[in-house]
């Protein structure tokens, strides 16, 4: 045991290492009062130069929020949030004039990126920007604390006509485009922290693609908290106009502090005729430590409509960080045929406690939805998926298909299934499929007489237990997912 | 190689092996044959250190080295390789990722560098084709609905891919039909030299009479009750083990 104990130790102090040391330091940040009030409201949106339909609309969800019960019916347990204790606005100062190239971005923020598997180097991005040699895989957009330091790419994608820009800017540059659509898929009044996120939400990305572009490569956002004491409440608008497709994938780190910080962001998705949105989320949230103490809240609500006939959403994600996750990726299928995914692998460990899964709702005809979920438990952790599919009665020939299977690392962690069927059309036909294991004594030794070790043969065999999953992940980005699988279970053994 | 000196061991509190001793030379092959449940597969576990399997005495010398202070993947990467008598099915996990994976932490142990991908891939296409398994059974989960047969090949690839300096086959050849067995033994013989040495346990002599034992040994009842050369082995098929007494006697 003594060796194996040893490489866990090492491969901890490292990954710590790199969680503590750094940017968190060197980097003042321009902060709003703590407090949450019309005041601060007004403040963010003046920060923010914003119009004022949009002011207007921040202040009633917060009016509506102050309306509002924190919802209690997940299976997820933590003391109770102040939300009087948290500065709304935190933007690096040096950033009053956003960087102009990533040599003002801080590096160790280059270095996390990197730990993802990001390729954000300097040299790519400025040969993207500069319009100099090939056509790069992955375009990105960093969200530093409140604000976005970095958009990468964007000429060549101007050149195709695709708008992919910090939420700020898109309702500088392109307010129609918000006004109509930001809040039609998730609206004010939608839940407890969504409505918190209209009000005081400081930036995110935006994405438009129009008719008939397929986006040449991968679109992605990096969001990180890194100011103490702040909440992180971005959001996500993504538009897919006819017959166009775009992969975007989002990815979120935070350092190692002592207390919890929220986050509650909000993503809405919108694909017309033919468009196809593929929205993969790697999230490696700080978890806490092996004590349970701090980590992030993650209380997120992404959802998605196919307005369009024969659109698809589709959403992929790898849930390993927070110590609380609590979110449902939804999809609306409201066109006839139209297609809606989750893919899902969340990952618990130690006292971290994730609530997750997802809703289809079945609104036109034919419309087909696939469920994939799978939940590792390991520590004292708790892992739930829940699940809504509801098909309405328009929704002839409505098809759904769920799976849901839990895997069990040691005896003193839970795993869950809440799935919700409600079907009103006597054509649609719905399966689920359910299982639970636990992680097999014959194979972890079947692994170690092959010489592996624990920790690598239960990365290796969890890992095959996601494959499903981890396949739907762009190229670029699985091979750093599965590491992450295996590091996030660091120490679940022996 | 190996010396294993009065070992007992036990499982769920219940004793299983009553003082084994064995000394097996570098280069040489030994068989054991048993009846059932008399503690062969408990014996390839405690060499090969699964969890559970409570040493209560002996000691067992491997290479000059205390087997027994070492941990299962410690003695993998030394050389100690068990072909299982039920190889286990990991699903999701490719042949190919769990071979690589293998080899290189075993090489890593061993201070070489590790392959990529292309030279793996060379070397496990070469190993496969010997024993007859084609590329669609190196690409598919480890395992996973491969015929019992299959399985038992599988593990004979994985030998001849991390080319231990000590192997144990436990039943290797139940399961494998006539042209299987062949090719098996075949697998097997090519890779015994005067550096390596092998435990065989199997029930039929047929096996032995395709990888030739240097020893066969008896195992009843948790202790060696007779050894012998190949012969033994022919002498147990046709009288069984009746003059070997019975459970209780034990
Ligand atoms: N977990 C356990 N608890 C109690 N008894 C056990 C356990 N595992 C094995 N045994 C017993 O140990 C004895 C030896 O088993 P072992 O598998 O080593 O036999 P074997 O010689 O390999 O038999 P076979 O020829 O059938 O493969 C058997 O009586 C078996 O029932
Ligand atoms: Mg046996």
């Amino acid at each position: 045991m003594a060796a194996t104990e040893q490489t866990v130790e090492q491969v901890r102090a490292v990954t710590e290492q790199k969680y503590k040391y750094g940017f968190t330091t060197e980097i003042e940040s321009d902060l709003a009062p703590k407090g949450l009030n019309e005041d601060i409201v007004r403040f963010i949106s003046a920060k923010k130069g914003e119009p004022e339909w949009l002011l207007e609309w921040r202040l009633q969800a917060y009016r509506h929020w102050l309306t509002m019960e924190e919802p209690t019916w997940a299976m997820v347990d933590f003391p109770k949030i102040d939300y009087q204790d948290s500065h709304y606005y935190a933007a690096p100062k040096a950033s009053k004039d956003k960087p102009k190239s990533l040599d003002e971005v801080d590096p160790e923020l280059l270095a996390t990126y990197e730990k993802l598997g990001i390729p954000l180097k300097e040299q790519a991005i400025l040969a993207g920007v500069e319009g100099a040699g090939e056509m790069p895989a992955v375009a990105v957009d960093a969200v530093f604390d409140s604000v976005s330091v970095a958009t990468t790419f964007k000429k060549k994608l101007e050149e195709r006509g695709i708008i992919f820009c910090s939420i700020s800017e898109a309702i500088r540059e392109h307010p129609e485009l918000v006004r109509k659509y930001m809040g039609s898929v998730v609206p004010y009044s939608d839940n407890y922290y969504a409505t918190l996120n209209c009000a005081v939400f400081t930036d995110g990305s935006f994405v438009y693609i129009p008719k008939g572009v397929r986006c040449p490569m991968e679109l992605s956002t990096y969001f990180r908290i890194n100011a103490s004491n702040t909440g992180q409440f971005e959001r996500t608008l993504i538009i897919a106009d006819e017959g166009s497709y775009v992969s975007y994938l989002e990815g979120c780190t935070a350092p190692m502090r002592d207390e919890n910080q929220l986050h509650a962001a909000v993503v809405e998705l919108v694909a017309m005729d033919d468009a196809t949105i593929k929205y993969s989320t790697v999230q490696n949230w700080y978890p806490g430590d092996e004590n349970g103490k701090g980590g992030i809240y993650n209380f997120v609500t992404k959802r998605g409509a196919c307005r369009g006939r024969n659109s698809k959403i589709s959403w992929t994600q790898v849930e390993t960080g927070s110590a609380i996750t609590w979110k449902y990726p939804s999809c609306i299928l409201q066109g006839d045929n139209s297609v809606g995914e989750f893919y899902s692998v969340a990952i618990t460990n130690n006292y971290q406690q994730a609530d997750t899964g997802t809703k289809m709702i079945h609104i036109g005809k034919n419309t087909r939805s696939t469920i994939v979920a799978k939940g590792i438990s390991a520590g004292k952790a708790q892992s739930t998926y829940r699940g809504l599919v509801r098909i309405l009665p328009k929704a002839e020939g409505a098809r759904n298909y769920t799976q849901c299977d839990s895997l069990l690392i040691g005896d003193k962690c839970g795993a869950h299934t809440v799935p919700y069927i409600e079907s009103r059309n006597r054509t649609a036909r719905v399966e689920h499929e359910a299982t639970t294991a636990k992680i097999s004594e014959d194979q972890l030794f079947y692994c170690r007489a092959r010489g592996l070790s624990e920790e690598d043969a239960v990365g290796l065999i969890v890992n095959g237990f996601c494959r499903e999953v981890l396949k739907e992940l762009p190229m670029e980005f699985a091979v750093e997912a599965q590491k992450l699988v295996a590091i996030s279970l660091e120490g679940s053994v022996g | 190689m190996l010396e294993i000196k009065n070992l007992h061991a036990t499982v769920d509190g219940k004793e299983i092996l009553k003082g084994i001793n064995l000394t097996i030379n570098p280069g040489e092959v030994h068989a054991i044959m048993g009846p059932n449940g008399s503690g062969k597969s408990t014996l390839s576990y405690v060499l090969s250190g699964r969890d559970g399997y409570e040493v209560t005495g002996g000691s067992v010398t491997f290479q000059g080295k205390d087997l027994l202070a070492m941990e299962a993947e410690e003695r993998a990467a030394e050389g100690v390789f068990l072909a299982f008598q039920y190889p286990v099915e990991i699903p999701g996990v490719s042949n190919t990722t769990f071979l690589k994976t293998a080899l290189n932490a075993v090489r890593k142990h061993k201070g070489l560098p590790e392959l990529d991908a292309m030279q793996f891939l060379k070397l496990i296409r070469a190993k496969a084709k010997s024993l007859n398994m084609n590329d669609d059974m190196i690409k598919r989960a480890v395992n996973v609905g491969f015929s019992g047969g299959e399985k038992k090949r599988n593990d004979i690839l994985q030998m001849a891919m991390l080319e231990p300096s000590f192997a144990i086959l436990d039943e290797t050849d139940s399961g494998l039909d006539i042209d299987a067995l062949k090719l098996v033994a075949d697998g097997v013989n090519s890779l015994r030299s005067p550096e390596r040495s092998m435990l065989v346990i199997t029930h039929y002599q047929r096996l032995l009479s395709y990888i030739v034992p240097d020893h066969v040994h008896v195992l009843a009842y948790g202790k060696i009750v007779r050894s012998g050369g190949k012969e033994l082995a022919l002498e147990l098929e046709a009288k069984g083990y009746a003059e070997f007494g019975s459970p209780e006697a034990a």
